[in-house]
């Protein structure tokens, strides 16, 4: 009995490194969620509250504001100027749709399937982007035009920055997957990084409801 | 290649400069962010003494009103974020896994990014010294007063940028330890078994996860304010000024929690040691931490209660209702060393150190809960005794304490206990010389902030006081260098366990293999090392 006493950790190899020994390591950790999955998961709550400081001062500015949009440019009046960011909220949608199906496809273990839905949600995206600096050379009034010039590009303007570091994220699994290095057991990244693209995602529907619908 | 220079792990370990730069080992993570975070003390202990050496005497002596306000603005800001926030993220980094029996953190290579964006943020801070004046306008940098008409020069948005990088910083180890803490623990550390260190890095890294972002956003809006033409918080321009301090607040106050927090953590690990008894009340302190770190979220309007334009009572009551875990802390402290063999060891009277000035740092904050006191001495310099008792009387004690605590499972040699013990009397009698004396000031009417006096005023005496009291703390911060020095040169080599220790860091070598364990003991309750040597010690007299 006494000689159980101590209970051995994961067999060690004293030649290995210790970028080896922890991810032996985290293949011991506990079940449930992986600890790529979990550490996106965190990482999407504090990108939560990062949106959730602007969208509370636009509220705050919004409700300070004796009318909204303010008076003396018709260009503030954005519900006249929805279509191209409501054709763009439709792409992104999709992206999001055809991001899942690349999950799907990699959790059959199925990585053509994987590649082919990655590089359309990819090309999505970029589209995405491009529309949306286009859509802003066409607004009459720019950041510097009052509070509500300052709230709609730095709400729309975070948001397009998280819809590229999105794009890079994804790039980052298409080419690992091209390597080969996702299999139906084994693709946390391709999660995580799914994870992050329906965020954002989200974002822009709240973002597109609130500045383009209800105006 | 880099793989054709593989050696066996000892020589690996000892190979210089560039395996420090590049490494990814949470121990030496943990040591860079003490060593990083203990020079930018020093640089913000001498900015603290130009203003102190500023305020001795009525008067304009050393400095212009513009450099006076950039130095206590740049001292509050590198003690706050680069000092106290990193070193305790350092003690998480380095012990956290050890006490959880991981063999690293979860995310090594993001570790290591957390920790680099730190020198590098600072270097960005403080380069407004050198291109034409650092921010000035305190570290709260309330708006109008940080916009770009009333703060021109880039000294402030180098302060932005450099606290955003800080932030994510922060946001990324909060994330690490989290994922740490729920995935990496060894088999047997149940949630319930986990260290109190870890249960307060554990809250911690939430507020870190859910505070920290508001205030990037808060710093990016300030940006865009002042270099875009926004008006986010200019009035003149339709834009809010309290809505800065709104957001500014939701995360400086759970802030001041990120910072005392592991520091009640690093207490609660040495008292019990050097009491000889385990910690009264276990899980009532759990549960104290994590109601202190949810009530956080709830106060923040308390810095706001003169601007008129909060709900005074709930701020007030909510913040008068945290009183209540702490209390409960205080009190399992007290209770774990009644009738405990005390040994007053360097370390333990850090932590007494502690116990005795967060006490009066939460009473004296409790005076500024209630609304109408506040009233009357918001922005004197009662606060400024109040930030200290809590900020140095507090974290900065328990900090020297886990210092001495853990430099032994460090480096493996002990720091001098005499010195240590010298260190402590010196800096606690001038930490006291210094800010007691500022509640008085505060109350006879002394704003914050201020280069300089009436000499009508009668503040005259306290000032020259607190002056001195803040050299003796300078002064007692000299032993301790000379300490580390002469210890890392031929201290005294102690075993693997010097304290008689709890918690698993103490069952493996001093300093650890870079994988941390060999064997790991059973883990049977939240002290799985006494439990060990306990059985081990019985069976020899058994036999
Ligand atoms: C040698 C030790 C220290 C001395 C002598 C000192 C002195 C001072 C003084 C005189 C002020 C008021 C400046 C003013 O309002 O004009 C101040 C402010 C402040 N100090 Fe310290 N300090 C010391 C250590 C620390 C430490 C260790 C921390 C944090 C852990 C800290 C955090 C702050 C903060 C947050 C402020 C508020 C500044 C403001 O009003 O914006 N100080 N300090
Ligand atoms: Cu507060």
């Amino acid at each position: 009995m006494t000689a159980n006493a101590d209970v051995l950790v994961p067999v060690v190899d004293r030649g290995e490194s210790l970028e080896e020994l922890v991810h032996a390591a985290e293949e011991h950790t506990r079940g449930g969620i992986s600890n790529p999955v979990l550490g996106m998961i965190l990482f999407i709550a504090s990108e939560v509250m990062f949106f959730a400081g602007l969208f509370a001062a636009y509220f705050n500015i919004r409700s300070n504001a004796p009318v909204w949009p303010p008076l003396g440019n018709v260009e503030f009046n954005l519900r006249g100027h929805v279509l191209l960011p409501a054709i763009l909220t439709l792409m992104l949608v999709t992206s999001s749709v055809t991001c899942q199906i690349g999950i799907w496809a990699i959790r059959r273990g199925d990585r053509k399937g994987l590649m082919r839905a990655f590089v359309v949600t990819i090309v999505l995206g970029i589209l995405f982007l491009s529309g949306q600096a286009y859509d802003y050379t066409t607004l009459g009034f720019g950041i510097n035009d009052g509070p509500f010039g300052s709230t709609f590009y730095t709400l729309t303007g975070f948001h397009g920055a998280h819809v590229f570091a999105g794009v890079l994220m994804l790039g980052v699994v298409l080419y690992r997957g091209m390597a080969g290095q996702f299999s139906a057991r084994h693709h946390d990244a391709v999660e995580a990084a799914s994870l992050y693209w329906h965020f954002v995602d989200v974002v822009w529907i709240c973002l597109f409801t609130l500045l383009y619908i209800l105006g | 290649m880099a793989t054709t220079v593989l050696t066996p792990t000892a020589t690996r370990a000892r190979s210089g400069l560039y395996d420090w730069l590049t490494t990814t080992d949470h121990k030496k993570i943990g040591i860079l962010y003490l060593g990083s975070s203990f020079i930018f003390f020093l640089v913000g202990g001498v900015l603290a003494l130009a203003v102190r050496a500023e305020l001795a005497q009525p008067g304009l002596q050393f400095m212009g009103e513009a450099a006076y306000n950039q130095f206590f603005t740049m001292h509050a800001s590198v003690m706050l974020f680069l000092f106290v926030i990193p070193m305790l993220a350092g003690f998480g980094n380095y012990v956290v896994p050890l006490m959880i029996g991981a063999p690293d953190m979860a995310f090594p290579r993001i570790n290591a990014l957390s920790f680099w964006l730190l020198p590098l943020a600072g270097t960005i801070m403080m380069l407004g010294f050198v291109l034409g004046g650092s921010a000035a306008e305190g570290w709260t940098s309330y708006s109008p007063l940080a916009n770009a008409k009333y703060s021109p020069g880039v000294g402030t948005d180098l302060w932005i940028v450099g606290l955003i990088l800080i932030g994510t910083s922060s946001i990324l180890g909060g994330i690490n330890f989290l994922v740490t803490i729920f995935k990496m623990r060894a088999p047997g550390m149940t949630m319930f078994r986990l260290p109190i260190l870890a249960w307060t890095v554990l809250v911690t890294s939430v507020l870190v996860i859910l505070g920290t972002p508001v205030l990037t956003s808060a710093l990016i809006m300030l940006f865009i304010d002042r270099n875009y033409g926004g008006s986010f918080f200019d009035p003149a321009g339709g834009g809010n000024a309290v809505l800065w301090q709104n957001v500014f607040w939701f995360y400086s106050h759970p802030a001041v929690y990120i910072m005392v927090l592991p520091a009640m953590g690093i207490v609660s690990e040495i008292i019990p040691v050097f009491s000889r008894k385990p910690l009264f009340g276990y899980k009532a302190f759990v549960f104290a931490t994590a109601t202190i770190g949810a009530l956080g979220f709830s106060v923040w309007a308390h810095h706001m209660f003169t601007t008129g334009s909060v709900y005074l009572p709930f701020f007030s009551f909510m913040t008068f209702l945290i009183a209540v875990p702490t209390g409960v802390k205080m009190f399992n402290w007290i209770a774990t060393m009644w009738k405990g063999s005390i040994q007053f060891s360097a370390a333990m009277l850090f932590a007494l150190g502690f116990l005795t000035m967060f006490l009066i740092g939460g009473l004296n904050g409790a005076f500024s809960a209630s609304v109408p006191v506040d009233f009357a001495i918001h922005d004197t310099y009662w606060i400024v005794a109040h930030i200290h008792y809590v900020l140095f009387g507090g974290s900065v004690f328990a900090i020297f304490g886990g210092l001495f605590y853990w430099f032994p499972k460090m480096f493996g040699v002990k720091l001098n206990e005499t010195l240590g013990k010298i260190q402590f009397v010196v800096m606690f009698v001038g930490f006291n010389m210094t800010f007691f004396p500022m509640h008085e000031l505060g109350l006879m009417g002394m704003p914050r902030r201020i280069a300089d006096y009436s000499p009508m005023a009668g503040w005259n005496d306290l000032n020259l006081v607190a002056t001195i009291g803040g050299f003796l703390i300078a002064a007692s911060v000299l032993p301790f260098l000379w300490n580390v020095f002469i210890s890392l040169r031929g201290g005294e080599r102690v075993g693997d366990d010097p304290w008689e220790g709890n918690t698993l860091e103490w069952a493996t070598t001093s300093p650890p293999p870079p994988y941390n364990f060999d064997r790991l003991p059973e883990i049977r309750s939240e002290r799985p090392v006494f439990d060990q040597r306990h059985r081990l010690a019985g069976r020899a007299t058994g036999h």
